[in-house]
Protein backbone atom coordinates (compact mmCIF):
# COMPACT_ATOMS: atom_id res chain seq x y z
CA UNK A 1 0.00 0.00 0.00
CA UNK A 2 2.55 2.96 1.06
CA UNK A 3 4.69 1.32 -1.75
CA UNK A 4 2.24 1.99 -4.19
CA UNK A 5 1.60 5.41 -2.68
CA UNK A 6 5.55 6.34 -2.81
CA UNK A 7 5.32 4.97 -6.76
CA UNK A 8 2.15 7.03 -7.50
CA UNK A 9 3.49 10.22 -6.09
CA UNK A 10 7.35 9.61 -7.56
CA UNK A 11 6.47 8.36 -11.22
CA UNK A 12 2.85 9.11 -12.18
CA UNK A 13 2.64 12.63 -13.49
CA UNK A 14 -0.80 13.25 -11.67
CA UNK A 15 1.14 12.35 -8.42
CA UNK A 16 3.77 14.20 -9.12
CA UNK A 17 1.54 17.89 -10.21
CA UNK A 18 -0.34 16.80 -6.77
CA UNK A 19 2.96 16.95 -4.91
CA UNK A 20 4.51 20.04 -6.31
CA UNK A 21 0.91 21.67 -5.78
CA UNK A 22 0.98 20.32 -2.21
CA UNK A 23 4.34 22.17 -1.66
CA UNK A 24 3.50 25.20 -3.08
CA UNK A 25 0.60 25.37 -0.58
CA UNK A 26 2.97 24.49 2.00
CA UNK A 27 4.59 27.58 1.48
CA UNK A 28 2.20 30.03 0.39
CA UNK A 29 -0.22 29.65 3.35
CA UNK A 30 2.20 29.98 5.92
CA UNK A 31 3.50 33.00 3.74
CA UNK A 32 0.09 34.80 3.86
CA UNK A 33 -0.08 34.19 7.23
CA UNK A 34 2.92 35.81 8.60
CA UNK A 35 2.42 38.85 5.89
CA UNK A 36 -1.08 39.30 8.36
CA UNK A 37 0.79 38.67 11.44
CA UNK A 38 3.91 40.78 9.69
CA UNK A 39 1.18 43.76 9.57
CA UNK A 40 0.12 43.35 13.44
CA UNK A 41 3.89 43.18 14.32
CA UNK A 42 4.70 46.56 12.40
CA UNK A 43 2.14 48.45 14.17
CA UNK A 44 2.97 46.84 17.76
CA UNK A 45 6.65 47.82 16.77
CA UNK A 46 5.68 51.59 15.38
CA UNK A 47 3.14 52.11 18.74
CA UNK A 48 5.57 50.98 21.30
CA UNK A 49 8.50 53.04 19.62
CA UNK A 50 6.14 56.24 19.77
CA UNK A 51 4.69 55.63 23.37
CA UNK A 52 1.45 54.12 22.17
CA UNK A 53 -0.87 50.40 22.51
CA UNK A 54 -1.24 49.73 18.59
CA UNK A 55 -3.76 47.43 18.00
CA UNK A 56 -5.52 45.76 21.02
CA UNK A 57 -8.93 46.12 20.28
CA UNK A 58 -9.60 42.61 17.94
CA UNK A 59 -9.08 40.00 20.25
CA UNK A 60 -6.90 39.56 23.06
CA UNK A 61 -3.96 41.55 22.48
CA UNK A 62 -5.65 42.80 19.01
CA UNK A 63 -4.36 39.58 17.99
CA UNK A 64 -7.53 39.21 15.57
CA UNK A 65 -6.23 42.67 13.68
CA UNK A 66 -4.80 41.11 10.67
CA UNK A 67 -8.42 39.49 10.06
CA UNK A 68 -10.38 41.88 10.70
CA UNK A 69 -8.33 43.73 7.94
CA UNK A 70 -8.51 41.60 5.67
CA UNK A 71 -12.01 40.93 5.84
CA UNK A 72 -12.32 44.42 5.42
CA UNK A 73 -10.87 44.41 2.26
CA UNK A 74 -12.58 41.75 0.60
CA UNK A 75 -15.47 43.07 1.65
CA UNK A 76 -15.48 46.66 0.14
CA UNK A 77 -16.57 47.25 -3.38
CA UNK A 78 -13.57 47.20 -6.31
CA UNK A 79 -14.19 50.88 -7.86
CA UNK A 80 -12.31 51.26 -11.62
CA UNK A 81 -11.91 54.88 -12.34
CA UNK A 82 -13.68 55.05 -15.17
CA UNK A 83 -10.63 57.04 -16.94
CA UNK A 84 -8.44 54.72 -16.19
CA UNK A 85 -7.54 51.16 -18.43
CA UNK A 86 -9.60 48.64 -16.90
CA UNK A 87 -7.54 45.83 -17.87
CA UNK A 88 -3.95 46.71 -17.37
CA UNK A 89 -5.60 48.17 -13.78
CA UNK A 90 -7.04 45.12 -12.79
CA UNK A 91 -3.56 43.16 -14.37
CA UNK A 92 -0.97 45.27 -12.24
CA UNK A 93 -1.89 44.03 -8.43
CA UNK A 94 -2.20 40.88 -9.47
CA UNK A 95 1.79 41.09 -11.57
CA UNK A 96 2.77 42.85 -8.16
CA UNK A 97 1.27 40.17 -5.80
CA UNK A 98 2.59 36.77 -7.69
CA UNK A 99 6.18 38.04 -8.37
CA UNK A 100 6.27 38.27 -4.60
CA UNK A 101 4.73 34.59 -4.07
CA UNK A 102 6.64 32.68 -6.88
CA UNK A 103 10.31 33.98 -5.77
CA UNK A 104 10.02 31.33 -2.27
CA UNK A 105 9.91 28.62 -4.99
CA UNK A 106 13.74 28.88 -4.52
CA UNK A 107 14.41 29.72 -0.92
CA UNK A 108 16.01 27.06 1.12
CA UNK A 109 13.80 26.79 4.49
CA UNK A 110 16.46 23.70 5.72
CA UNK A 111 18.52 21.52 4.50
CA UNK A 112 16.79 19.90 1.49
CA UNK A 113 13.22 21.71 2.19
CA UNK A 114 12.82 23.43 -1.14
CA UNK A 115 10.51 23.47 -3.44
CA UNK A 116 12.76 23.94 -6.78
CA UNK A 117 16.40 23.37 -6.35
CA UNK A 118 17.95 24.95 -9.51
CA UNK A 119 21.37 25.69 -10.30
CA UNK A 120 20.53 29.80 -10.59
CA UNK A 121 18.60 30.32 -7.77
CA UNK A 122 20.21 33.51 -7.30
CA UNK A 123 19.73 34.70 -10.21
CA UNK A 124 16.24 33.72 -10.36
CA UNK A 125 15.59 35.54 -7.35
CA UNK A 126 17.06 38.48 -9.08
CA UNK A 127 15.25 38.40 -12.09
CA UNK A 128 11.82 38.00 -10.25
CA UNK A 129 12.96 40.27 -7.99
CA UNK A 130 13.57 43.06 -11.22
CA UNK A 131 9.89 42.38 -12.21
CA UNK A 132 8.12 43.68 -9.24
CA UNK A 133 8.85 47.14 -10.65
CA UNK A 134 6.06 46.44 -13.62
CA UNK A 135 3.37 45.79 -11.10
CA UNK A 136 3.65 49.60 -9.85
CA UNK A 137 4.94 51.02 -13.40
CA UNK A 138 1.87 49.34 -14.73
CA UNK A 139 -0.16 50.59 -11.64
CA UNK A 140 0.86 54.05 -12.18
CA UNK A 141 0.10 54.56 -16.12
CA UNK A 142 -3.15 52.55 -16.00
CA UNK A 143 -4.38 54.80 -13.20
CA UNK A 144 -4.35 58.23 -15.61
CA UNK A 145 -3.93 60.34 -12.83
CA UNK A 146 -0.90 62.25 -11.95
CA UNK A 147 -0.13 61.41 -8.42
CA UNK A 148 -0.22 57.49 -9.39
CA UNK A 149 1.92 58.36 -12.35
CA UNK A 150 4.65 60.03 -10.09
CA UNK A 151 4.59 57.74 -7.92
CA UNK A 152 5.06 54.65 -10.33
CA UNK A 153 7.72 56.68 -12.14
CA UNK A 154 10.00 57.56 -8.84
CA UNK A 155 9.48 54.13 -7.90
CA UNK A 156 10.52 52.50 -10.95
CA UNK A 157 13.65 54.77 -10.80
CA UNK A 158 13.99 53.96 -7.52
CA UNK A 159 13.81 50.28 -7.81
CA UNK A 160 15.84 50.02 -10.90
CA UNK A 161 18.70 52.22 -8.96
CA UNK A 162 18.97 50.20 -6.15
CA UNK A 163 18.85 46.65 -8.01
CA UNK A 164 22.12 47.59 -9.20
CA UNK A 165 23.96 48.02 -6.19
CA UNK A 166 21.92 44.63 -4.58
CA UNK A 167 23.54 42.69 -7.68
CA UNK A 168 26.45 43.52 -6.69
CA UNK A 169 26.06 41.91 -3.51
CA UNK A 170 24.88 38.95 -4.65
CA UNK A 171 28.29 38.62 -7.29
CA UNK A 172 30.22 39.25 -3.68
CA UNK A 173 28.52 36.27 -2.01
CA UNK A 174 28.79 33.54 -5.05
CA UNK A 175 32.47 34.60 -5.15
CA UNK A 176 32.89 33.68 -2.00
CA UNK A 177 30.62 30.31 -2.50
CA UNK A 178 31.13 29.36 -5.95
CA UNK A 179 27.25 28.50 -7.10
CA UNK A 180 24.19 30.33 -7.76
CA UNK A 181 22.16 27.41 -5.97
CA UNK A 182 20.60 29.18 -2.63
CA UNK A 183 21.35 25.48 -0.58
CA UNK A 184 25.01 25.59 -1.47
CA UNK A 185 25.39 29.57 -0.34
CA UNK A 186 24.03 27.99 3.06
CA UNK A 187 26.37 25.10 2.84
CA UNK A 188 29.39 27.28 2.39
CA UNK A 189 28.45 29.06 5.98
CA UNK A 190 28.75 26.10 7.98
CA UNK A 191 30.09 26.72 11.29
CA UNK A 192 29.63 29.63 14.34
CA UNK A 193 27.80 32.32 13.57
CA UNK A 194 31.11 34.30 12.83
CA UNK A 195 31.59 32.44 9.76
CA UNK A 196 28.26 33.37 8.35
CA UNK A 197 29.17 35.73 5.60
CA UNK A 198 27.81 39.04 7.92
CA UNK A 199 31.13 39.37 9.20
CA UNK A 200 33.89 38.90 6.08
CA UNK A 201 31.43 40.80 4.17
CA UNK A 202 30.00 43.33 6.89
CA UNK A 203 29.97 46.06 4.27
CA UNK A 204 27.87 44.32 1.71
CA UNK A 205 25.80 43.42 4.54
CA UNK A 206 25.01 46.95 5.35
CA UNK A 207 24.17 47.86 1.52
CA UNK A 208 22.65 44.92 1.11
CA UNK A 209 19.90 45.96 3.96
CA UNK A 210 19.55 49.62 2.54
CA UNK A 211 19.01 48.58 -0.95
CA UNK A 212 16.34 45.50 0.36
CA UNK A 213 14.61 49.02 2.46
CA UNK A 214 14.66 50.84 -1.29
CA UNK A 215 13.31 47.96 -3.08
CA UNK A 216 10.54 47.42 -0.90
CA UNK A 217 9.87 50.80 -0.94
CA UNK A 218 9.97 51.41 2.80
CA UNK A 219 11.07 54.50 4.78
CA UNK A 220 13.06 56.44 4.42
CA UNK A 221 13.12 55.38 0.98
CA UNK A 222 9.12 54.90 0.46
CA UNK A 223 9.11 58.38 -1.97
CA UNK A 224 7.02 56.44 -4.09
CA UNK A 225 3.73 56.59 -1.68
CA UNK A 226 4.50 59.56 0.49
CA UNK A 227 1.88 60.69 1.71
CA UNK A 228 2.70 64.30 2.05
CA UNK A 229 2.88 64.83 -1.61
CA UNK A 230 1.65 61.98 -3.48
CA UNK A 231 -1.89 61.14 -1.95
CA UNK A 232 -0.23 57.42 -1.70
CA UNK A 233 1.56 57.03 -4.43
CA UNK A 234 0.84 54.38 -7.55
CA UNK A 235 -1.87 52.83 -5.38
CA UNK A 236 -3.44 55.66 -5.24
CA UNK A 237 -6.49 55.18 -7.06
CA UNK A 238 -6.91 51.42 -5.95
CA UNK A 239 -9.18 50.60 -3.22
CA UNK A 240 -10.42 47.04 -1.89
CA UNK A 241 -8.78 43.92 -2.38
CA UNK A 242 -6.70 45.27 -5.37
CA UNK A 243 -5.44 47.34 -2.98
CA UNK A 244 -5.28 44.61 -0.67
CA UNK A 245 -2.87 42.51 -3.44
CA UNK A 246 -0.85 45.59 -3.35
CA UNK A 247 -0.45 45.18 0.34
CA UNK A 248 0.26 41.83 0.58
CA UNK A 249 2.89 41.94 -2.30
CA UNK A 250 4.71 44.41 -0.19
CA UNK A 251 5.08 43.08 2.43
CA UNK A 252 5.69 39.25 1.21
CA UNK A 253 8.35 41.32 -0.63
CA UNK A 254 9.87 42.41 2.51
CA UNK A 255 9.15 38.90 4.16
CA UNK A 256 11.19 37.48 0.74
CA UNK A 257 14.07 39.82 0.88
CA UNK A 258 14.37 39.06 4.70
CA UNK A 259 14.61 35.65 4.05
CA UNK A 260 17.35 36.38 1.37
CA UNK A 261 19.27 38.32 3.40
CA UNK A 262 19.17 35.21 6.09
CA UNK A 263 20.12 33.21 3.54
CA UNK A 264 22.98 34.90 2.12
CA UNK A 265 24.53 36.62 5.00
CA UNK A 266 22.75 35.18 8.12
CA UNK A 267 23.61 31.53 7.65
CA UNK A 268 19.88 30.63 6.47
CA UNK A 269 18.89 27.77 8.75
CA UNK A 270 21.79 27.01 10.25
CA UNK A 271 22.52 27.50 13.92
CA UNK A 272 24.82 29.87 15.56
CA UNK A 273 26.78 27.39 17.72
CA UNK A 274 27.25 24.28 16.12
CA UNK A 275 27.12 22.13 19.44
CA UNK A 276 24.11 19.87 20.92
CA UNK A 277 21.49 22.04 22.20
CA UNK A 278 21.76 24.45 19.49
CA UNK A 279 21.52 21.96 16.69
CA UNK A 280 19.10 19.84 18.50
CA UNK A 281 16.35 22.89 16.61
CA UNK A 282 15.19 22.68 13.42
CA UNK A 283 16.83 24.17 10.84
CA UNK A 284 13.49 25.91 9.92
CA UNK A 285 13.29 27.41 13.30
CA UNK A 286 16.43 29.16 13.22
CA UNK A 287 15.68 30.57 10.13
CA UNK A 288 12.54 31.93 11.08
CA UNK A 289 14.12 33.40 13.70
CA UNK A 290 16.62 35.04 11.41
CA UNK A 291 14.16 36.05 8.75
CA UNK A 292 12.11 37.95 12.12
CA UNK A 293 15.25 39.57 13.01
CA UNK A 294 15.36 41.54 9.95
CA UNK A 295 11.90 42.05 9.87
CA UNK A 296 11.92 43.95 13.18
CA UNK A 297 14.82 45.97 11.68
CA UNK A 298 12.46 46.59 8.41
CA UNK A 299 9.90 48.12 11.46
CA UNK A 300 12.43 49.90 13.70
CA UNK A 301 13.81 51.52 10.55
CA UNK A 302 10.15 52.71 9.74
CA UNK A 303 10.11 53.87 13.31
CA UNK A 304 12.83 55.80 13.26
CA UNK A 305 14.09 57.31 10.24
CA UNK A 306 12.64 60.63 8.10
CA UNK A 307 11.89 60.06 4.43
CA UNK A 308 14.55 61.29 2.10
CA UNK A 309 14.42 63.59 -0.30
CA UNK A 310 14.61 62.07 -3.86
CA UNK A 311 17.97 63.11 -5.12
CA UNK A 312 19.97 62.12 -1.84
CA UNK A 313 18.03 58.57 -2.28
CA UNK A 314 19.74 59.00 -5.91
CA UNK A 315 22.68 60.37 -4.53
CA UNK A 316 22.76 57.38 -2.31
CA UNK A 317 22.05 54.68 -5.04
CA UNK A 318 24.32 55.51 -7.93
CA UNK A 319 27.28 57.90 -5.80
CA UNK A 320 27.57 55.70 -3.14
CA UNK A 321 26.58 52.19 -3.30
CA UNK A 322 27.50 51.52 -6.69
CA UNK A 323 31.25 52.23 -6.51
CA UNK A 324 31.63 51.12 -2.90
CA UNK A 325 29.85 47.43 -3.99
CA UNK A 326 31.76 47.79 -7.34
CA UNK A 327 34.78 48.10 -5.34
CA UNK A 328 34.11 45.52 -2.70
CA UNK A 329 33.02 43.18 -5.68
CA UNK A 330 37.54 43.55 -7.32
CA UNK A 331 38.62 43.51 -3.81
CA UNK A 332 36.60 40.07 -2.73
CA UNK A 333 37.83 38.75 -6.07
CA UNK A 334 41.79 39.91 -5.19
CA UNK A 335 41.67 38.28 -1.49
CA UNK A 336 40.13 35.22 -2.46
CA UNK A 337 42.13 34.82 -5.83
CA UNK A 338 45.62 35.72 -3.86
CA UNK A 339 44.57 34.39 -0.54
CA UNK A 340 44.47 30.78 -1.95
CA UNK A 341 40.54 30.59 -0.82
CA UNK A 342 38.74 30.47 -3.82
CA UNK A 343 36.36 27.96 -3.23
CA UNK A 344 36.72 24.70 -4.36
CA UNK A 345 34.29 23.66 -6.99
CA UNK B 1 8.39 14.08 -23.31
CA UNK B 2 4.91 15.04 -23.96
CA UNK B 3 4.77 17.66 -21.47
CA UNK B 4 7.74 19.02 -22.82
CA UNK B 5 6.55 19.41 -26.13
CA UNK B 6 3.39 20.80 -25.21
CA UNK B 7 5.49 23.51 -22.78
CA UNK B 8 7.35 24.33 -25.88
CA UNK B 9 4.81 24.67 -28.29
CA UNK B 10 2.48 27.28 -25.49
CA UNK B 11 5.92 28.70 -25.13
CA UNK B 12 6.53 29.07 -28.85
CA UNK B 13 2.88 30.24 -29.84
CA UNK B 14 2.79 32.96 -27.26
CA UNK B 15 6.10 34.63 -28.42
CA UNK B 16 5.12 34.44 -31.93
CA UNK B 17 1.60 35.78 -30.89
CA UNK B 18 3.11 38.75 -28.87
CA UNK B 19 5.74 39.55 -31.37
CA UNK B 20 2.78 39.82 -34.41
CA UNK B 21 0.52 42.07 -31.13
CA UNK B 22 4.47 44.10 -30.64
CA UNK B 23 3.68 45.55 -34.25
CA UNK B 24 0.44 45.78 -34.58
CA UNK B 25 -1.30 47.13 -31.11
CA UNK B 26 -2.75 50.73 -31.40
CA UNK B 27 -1.32 51.62 -28.18
CA UNK B 28 2.92 51.44 -28.10
CA UNK B 29 2.64 50.82 -23.88
CA UNK B 30 0.82 47.86 -25.44
CA UNK B 31 3.94 47.11 -27.72
CA UNK B 32 6.19 47.53 -24.89
CA UNK B 33 4.22 45.26 -22.72
CA UNK B 34 3.57 42.39 -25.54
CA UNK B 35 7.34 42.86 -26.20
CA UNK B 36 8.30 41.99 -22.29
CA UNK B 37 5.71 39.24 -22.49
CA UNK B 38 7.62 37.69 -25.64
CA UNK B 39 10.87 38.09 -23.34
CA UNK B 40 9.60 36.10 -20.93
CA UNK B 41 8.45 33.72 -23.34
CA UNK B 42 11.57 32.81 -25.17
CA UNK B 43 13.21 32.83 -21.64
CA UNK B 44 11.04 30.02 -20.95
CA UNK B 45 12.00 28.20 -24.72
CA UNK B 46 16.00 28.80 -23.12
CA UNK B 47 15.00 27.16 -19.95
CA UNK B 48 13.67 24.15 -21.69
CA UNK B 49 16.42 23.81 -23.53
CA UNK B 50 18.55 23.73 -20.49
CA UNK B 51 20.33 27.00 -20.91
CA UNK B 52 18.86 28.43 -17.54
CA UNK B 53 21.85 31.01 -16.86
CA UNK B 54 20.91 32.66 -20.70
CA UNK B 55 16.86 32.59 -19.69
CA UNK B 56 18.02 34.33 -16.26
CA UNK B 57 19.78 36.54 -17.86
CA UNK B 58 17.16 37.58 -21.02
CA UNK B 59 14.89 37.91 -17.88
CA UNK B 60 17.02 40.37 -15.93
CA UNK B 61 18.82 42.48 -18.77
CA UNK B 62 16.02 42.61 -21.06
CA UNK B 63 13.01 42.83 -19.14
CA UNK B 64 14.55 43.96 -15.38
CA UNK B 65 16.45 47.02 -17.49
CA UNK B 66 15.61 47.37 -20.96
CA UNK B 67 11.66 46.90 -20.62
CA UNK B 68 11.49 49.25 -17.81
CA UNK B 69 13.23 52.19 -19.65
CA UNK B 70 11.47 51.50 -22.99
CA UNK B 71 8.28 51.72 -21.07
CA UNK B 72 9.86 54.73 -19.28
CA UNK B 73 10.05 56.46 -22.67
CA UNK B 74 6.92 55.24 -24.64
CA UNK B 75 4.45 56.07 -21.48
CA UNK B 76 5.84 59.56 -20.66
CA UNK B 77 5.92 60.63 -24.49
CA UNK B 78 2.95 62.16 -26.04
CA UNK B 79 2.25 60.03 -29.20
CA UNK B 80 -0.09 60.39 -31.99
CA UNK B 81 -1.81 57.63 -32.28
CA UNK B 82 -3.34 58.19 -36.00
CA UNK B 83 -0.17 59.81 -37.12
CA UNK B 84 2.19 56.75 -35.80
CA UNK B 85 -0.41 54.39 -37.70
CA UNK B 86 0.14 56.77 -40.97
CA UNK B 87 3.75 55.31 -42.26
CA UNK B 88 2.25 51.90 -41.87
CA UNK B 89 1.75 50.76 -45.36
CA UNK B 90 4.83 53.15 -46.61
CA UNK B 91 7.49 51.34 -44.73
CA UNK B 92 5.77 47.92 -45.07
CA UNK B 93 7.85 46.52 -47.88
CA UNK B 94 11.40 47.63 -45.83
CA UNK B 95 10.26 45.94 -43.05
CA UNK B 96 9.11 42.11 -45.28
CA UNK B 97 12.56 43.23 -46.89
CA UNK B 98 14.74 43.16 -43.59
CA UNK B 99 12.23 39.95 -41.73
CA UNK B 100 13.08 38.05 -44.99
CA UNK B 101 16.91 38.79 -45.01
CA UNK B 102 17.24 37.99 -41.24
CA UNK B 103 15.12 34.88 -42.05
CA UNK B 104 17.60 33.79 -44.78
CA UNK B 105 20.57 34.34 -41.97
CA UNK B 106 18.67 32.17 -39.57
CA UNK B 107 17.54 29.27 -41.74
CA UNK B 108 21.75 30.10 -43.06
CA UNK B 109 23.41 29.69 -40.00
CA UNK B 110 21.25 26.56 -38.92
CA UNK B 111 21.95 25.01 -41.84
CA UNK B 112 19.12 24.53 -43.51
CA UNK B 113 20.17 26.24 -46.66
CA UNK B 114 23.74 25.16 -48.14
CA UNK B 115 24.78 23.04 -45.19
CA UNK B 116 28.41 23.56 -44.48
CA UNK B 117 30.11 22.27 -41.57
CA UNK B 118 30.50 25.16 -39.71
CA UNK B 119 26.79 26.03 -39.70
CA UNK B 120 25.45 26.20 -35.95
CA UNK B 121 22.63 23.37 -36.88
CA UNK B 122 25.88 21.30 -37.59
CA UNK B 123 28.09 22.34 -34.78
CA UNK B 124 25.30 21.65 -32.23
CA UNK B 125 24.72 18.36 -33.59
CA UNK B 126 28.34 17.06 -33.59
CA UNK B 127 28.95 18.49 -29.92
CA UNK B 128 29.13 16.07 -27.10
CA UNK B 129 26.15 16.52 -24.38
CA UNK B 130 28.29 18.19 -21.58
CA UNK B 131 25.84 17.94 -18.32
CA UNK B 132 29.01 17.47 -15.81
CA UNK B 133 28.86 21.12 -15.30
CA UNK B 134 26.41 23.66 -15.08
CA UNK B 135 25.90 26.19 -18.01
CA UNK B 136 26.87 28.98 -15.60
CA UNK B 137 30.65 27.56 -15.25
CA UNK B 138 30.38 26.49 -19.13
CA UNK B 139 30.09 29.86 -20.27
CA UNK B 140 32.42 31.58 -17.68
CA UNK B 141 35.46 28.75 -18.64
CA UNK B 142 35.35 30.55 -22.14
CA UNK B 143 33.96 33.62 -21.80
CA UNK B 144 36.78 34.66 -19.18
CA UNK B 145 40.00 32.49 -21.29
CA UNK B 146 38.94 32.34 -24.87
CA UNK B 147 36.78 34.99 -25.86
CA UNK B 148 38.48 37.34 -23.11
CA UNK B 149 39.44 39.86 -25.60
CA UNK B 150 36.26 40.23 -27.58
CA UNK B 151 34.26 40.17 -23.82
CA UNK B 152 36.56 43.43 -22.89
CA UNK B 153 35.79 45.04 -26.45
CA UNK B 154 32.34 44.42 -25.87
CA UNK B 155 32.45 45.86 -22.18
CA UNK B 156 34.47 49.08 -24.34
CA UNK B 157 31.60 49.49 -26.90
CA UNK B 158 29.45 49.81 -23.82
CA UNK B 159 31.27 52.31 -22.44
CA UNK B 160 31.99 54.49 -25.09
CA UNK B 161 27.84 54.47 -25.31
CA UNK B 162 27.59 55.35 -22.08
CA UNK B 163 29.91 58.04 -21.68
CA UNK B 164 28.38 59.49 -25.08
CA UNK B 165 24.91 59.38 -23.46
CA UNK B 166 26.38 61.37 -20.29
CA UNK B 167 27.70 63.74 -22.32
CA UNK B 168 24.83 64.26 -24.59
CA UNK B 169 23.20 64.74 -21.70
CA UNK B 170 24.80 66.61 -19.05
CA UNK B 171 23.92 70.35 -18.64
CA UNK B 172 25.74 72.35 -16.24
CA UNK B 173 23.63 75.37 -15.52
CA UNK B 174 25.23 78.14 -13.70
CA UNK B 175 23.79 79.58 -10.11
CA UNK B 176 22.18 76.38 -9.07
CA UNK B 177 23.38 76.09 -5.90
CA UNK B 178 23.70 72.42 -5.15
CA UNK B 179 24.27 70.59 -1.91
CA UNK B 180 27.64 69.68 -1.20
CA UNK B 181 27.46 66.34 1.42
CA UNK B 182 30.96 66.34 2.20
CA UNK B 183 31.36 69.95 3.40
CA UNK B 184 28.34 69.34 5.14
CA UNK B 185 29.69 66.74 6.93
CA UNK B 186 32.95 67.93 7.85
CA UNK B 187 31.49 71.41 9.54
CA UNK B 188 32.92 71.37 13.00
CA UNK B 189 30.48 70.59 15.68
CA UNK B 190 30.90 73.92 16.94
CA UNK B 191 29.57 76.09 14.04
CA UNK B 192 26.37 73.79 13.98
CA UNK B 193 25.20 73.35 17.29
CA UNK B 194 24.97 75.27 20.88
CA UNK B 195 24.14 73.76 23.73
CA UNK B 196 21.95 75.58 26.00
CA UNK B 197 20.72 75.01 29.44
CA UNK B 198 17.34 76.11 29.75
CA UNK B 199 15.99 76.45 32.86
CA UNK B 200 12.87 76.10 33.81
CA UNK B 201 10.17 78.37 33.22
CA UNK B 202 12.83 80.21 32.07
CA UNK B 203 12.52 79.84 28.57
CA UNK B 204 16.19 80.34 26.26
Amino acid sequence: MTADLIHFFTTNWLGQAIVILAQCLAVTIPLLVAVAYMTYVDRKVWASIQLRRGPNVVGPFGLLQPMADGLKLLLKETIVPSSANGVLFIIAPMIAFMTALVAWAVVPFDDGWVIADINVGILYLFAISSLGVYGIIIAGWASNSKYAFLGALRSAAQMVSYEVSIGFVLITVLLCVGSLNLSKVVLAQSGWFFNWFWLPLLPMFVIFFVSALAETNRTPFDLPMSEAELVAGFHTEYSAMTFGLFFLGEYANMILLSALGAVLFLGGWMSPIPYAPFTWVPGIVWFAFKIAFLLFIFSWTKGTLPRYRYDQLMRLGWKVFLPVSLGWVVITAAVLQFGGWVPKL
Amino acid sequence: MILQALAFYVFAFVVMASAAMVVVSRNPVYSVLFLILAFFNAAALFVLIGAEFIAMILIIVYVGAVAVLFLFVVMMLDINLTELREGFLKYLPVGALIGLVLLAEILLGLGVIGNTPTSLGALAKAGPQVLAIDNTRAIGRVLYTQYFYLFQVAGLVLLVAMIGAIVLTLRTRPGVRRQRISEQLYRPKGDAVTVVKVPTRGGV
